[in-house]
């Protein structure tokens, strides 16, 4: 009888055990993620002229439009690095974190209709989405890098960092940022709707806030510890040493954003996992 | 004895009823504002604003309640019932797609789900593609939809437009890719509510086929939700009868079935007072049997017409006309046709007729009797007075025909 008992493969019970991370359940439906993320990529530019294209042409004009507004009309200065590699490099990173929390708050909404026909370990959509927008990072890293040798060659001033070599785990980083932070949000939006439309605007307004279109230099001496609680804001100026040697963000400051991290991202999980068992019912 | 498959211990799950919350953060917000201010909350509803005190219970809605039963490796477990009886809830959690609300169930083996065929499809995607990614959203890994590939595509009949996106398929196309995918998937136990409602009756054969193999070849166990009692009785052993949330009856499918429709039953096959009537009232019909209770199609049906007349009438005839569920009338059986005349004694007289085989495929459809005199003197007229039920033909005779209202037998050449 308690050999039989052991035997049981799957026991549904009301609740999901109080921190319940299936990682086993999540490993068993790495095909799935590897067939959404095939899915995004291919499906996002089937019936355009340009497909794959589009990779690129949405950062090069975002990079133009800063390049006239901010650098040339404003004038804001870029800390002596070449104004086109200054803003693209803060807009890919920026971008990779914006698609990975925008998509990842969105988990539950979107895809209410397939998660209510059918079961499957549902932290696949969310970490399948940041995976595919990883794709689109590293194209758009690669035309940055290849932008970036091509200045080099034409004798602009800057030198890389030793702190290249951490730039894997700066993206990754992001990434669990932005999964862990939407994970709440999409937690949350089962309940509460009026997170979606806040999402879309609170990270353009999020972007202001941190050194993209601006270098950290010209925010003042007495808002940078404030400033610096935003734990994008360390990656990013990680992310901008390892390729111009600029500031270095401090260990304290790097410290507390890999803390925050952390700490969105498991409370991201343990909110999900008790949402995800009934929020069919409330959807 | 067989191996206990699946294990169901007092599965609950109740609904709340109406708004869980106000929808909004903003509402939320302001109901909170409100009672801090010691105010009524301005998004409550007004029912709520009234009665404060009283205890909400009644607002919670037992989908499921109690429910415990047992499936053993193999077995094929139909599950009928009504619409709003709980079926749907139940394979919902047993597909873990929502959780009980108390309960446990204990599960041997991977669980497909044929909740709804196609879900996950990408409309952008081609047949192929969607192969691909449908099955793994049932839980197929990529090496098993590899083995399978040629089969499903096969299975689907859609070979030519395997390489076009499915949002340019006509509908059916879709359906029969996507339950392509889902029955070649290889789960120990399959669940499937009313997939069999898609597709062209040849389809709906195959998928019917496709399901006996896969329990009794395969030796899988299939829980199979339908209201298509035909095919829970070709496929099914057991049977439970859900209704509002409980089991009511758990055992053999015949019997399941014959309970499930008796107690359907109570207003069909029965002589009801109609509501237009008209006639010389000479004569009157007061009731109308149809034997036997539960009549089936291509078996053997008697009508009998129970007449109080309250004089001695000369050359009566009967006659009883059907209609189909839409109202178009179908044909009649009319005594004058067989050349045949009754004399109607004072008091009750009681006049049959008997088809041998009945000529209506299963379905509901409207009786109108008719009694008169000479051919044209309506002694009583009573429309729609009766609902026939007729039920499929246990031999699985002409069992495919739901569509055509009519059948009969017809001799071909060898």
């Amino acid at each position: 009888m308690s050999a039989e008992k052991e035997n049981w493969t799957t026991i549904i019970t009301p609740r999901n055990s109080f921190f319940r991370l299936n990682l086993k359940e999540l490993w068993q439906y790495r095909d799935l993620i590897t067939s959404f993320v095939k899915r995004d990529i291919s499906a996002t530019y089937k019936q355009t002229i340009l497909g794959p294209l589009w990779f690129f042409i949405q950062p090069i004009f975002t990079t133009i439009m800063f390049l006239i507004v901010f650098g040339n009309i404003a004038k804001i200065p870029t800390d002596g690095v070449p104004q086109v590699l200054f803003y693209m490099n803060g807009i890919i990173l920026w971008n990779y974190f914006s698609k990975c929390l925008v998509s990842t708050s969105n988990t539950f909404v979107t895809n209410s209709a397939i998660f209510k026909k059918v079961y499957f370990s549902r932290l696949t959509m969310p970490i399948s989405n940041v995976i595919s927008a990883l794709v689109q990072f590293i194209i758009q890293f690669i035309l940055f890098i290849i932008i970036l040798i091509a200045y080099k060659i034409y004798g602009a001033n800057f030198k890389l960092s030793t702190a290249v070599f951490a730039v894997p785990l700066f993206v990754l980083q992001m990434a669990v940022l932005g999964l862990g932070l939407g994970l709440i949000i999409t937690s949350l939006t089962t309940k509460y709707r009026d997170l979606t439309h806040l999402v879309g605007f609170a990270v353009q307004l999020w972007m202001y806030a941190t050194p993209i279109v601006y270098p950290l230099s010209m925010v003042p001496e007495k808002w940078r510890t404030i400033y610096g609680l935003n734990p994008v804001v360390p990656i990013l100026e990680g992310f901008k040493h390892a390729f111009f040697s600029t500031g270095m963000p401090s260990f304290t400051e790097y410290g507390i954003s890999v803390a925050t991290t952390i700490f969105l991202l498991f409370a991201g999980i343990f909110i999900f996992n008790k949402v995800e068992k009934n929020f069919v019912d409330t959807v | 004895m067989s191996e206990t498959v699946i294990k169901v211990e007092n599965i609950s799950k109740f609904y709340q009823l109406g708004l869980i919350n106000h929808g909004t953060l903003a509402k939320d917000l302001q109901g909170w504002w409100a009672k801090i201010r010691g105010k009524d909350d301005p998004n409550s509803r007004i029912s709520m604003v009234s009665n404060k005190n009283t205890n909400s219970d009644t607002d919670f809605i037992y989908a499921l309640k109690d429910v415990s039963f047992d499936v053993q490796q193999g077995e094929v477990l139909g599950i009928i019932g009504a619409n709003g009886a709980g079926k749907s809830t139940l394979l919902k959690i047993l597909s873990r797609v929502t959780s009980p609300t108390s309960g446990c169930i204990k599960i041997k083996g991977r669980i497909g789900s044929l909740l709804e065929v196609g879900t996950g499809f990408h409309p952008e995607l081609t047949g192929r593609e969607n192969i691909y990614l449908n099955g793994a959203i049932l839980g197929m890994r990529r090496h098993e939809i590899d083995k399978k590939l040629d089969e499903i595509i096969d299975f689907s009949g859609v070979e030519k437009f395997i390489d076009t996106p499915v949002k340019r398929y006509s509908s059916g196309m879709y359906v029969r890719l996507a339950f392509a995918v889902a029955a070649h998937l290889d789960p120990e136990i399959l669940v499937v509510d009313e997939v069999l409602a898609v597709g062209d009756a040849d389809f709906q054969k195959k998928c019917l086929g496709k399901m006996d193999d896969v329990s009794k070849k395969e030796g899988r166990t299939v829980l199979f939700v339908s209201h298509n009692m035909a095919a829970v009785k070709q496929l099914c052993d057991r049977s439970l009868i859900i209704e509002k949330g409980s089991i009511i009856f758990d055992g053999d499918c015949g019997e399941a079935i014959d309970k499930y429709t008796t107690d359907e039953m109570s207003e069909f096959n029965k002589f009801l007072p109609s509501v237009k009537r008209y006639g010389s009232g000479e004569a009157k019909i007061v009731d109308f049997i149809v034997d036997p209770k539960k009549p089936e199609c291509a078996k053997e049906i008697k009508f009998t017409f129970v007449i109080n007349s309250s004089c001695e009438i000369k050359d009566a005839s009967c006659a009883v006309s059907f209609r189909d569920s839409m109202g178009n009338l179908l044909f009649q059986f009319f005594s004058e046709n067989m050349n045949k005349t009754y004399v109607l004694k004072p008091g009750i007289n009681k006049i049959s007729v008997s088809v041998p085989q009945c000529p209506l495929v299963e379905g509901i459809y409207r009786s109108s009797l008719w009694l008169g005199k000479n051919s044209k003197n309506v002694l009583d007229f009573c429309e729609d007075s009766l609902f026939l039920k007729v039920f499929y033909n246990q031999e699985g005779k002409f069992i495919d025909n739901r569509k055509y209202h009519i059948i009969f037998d017809s001799n071909w050449s060898d």
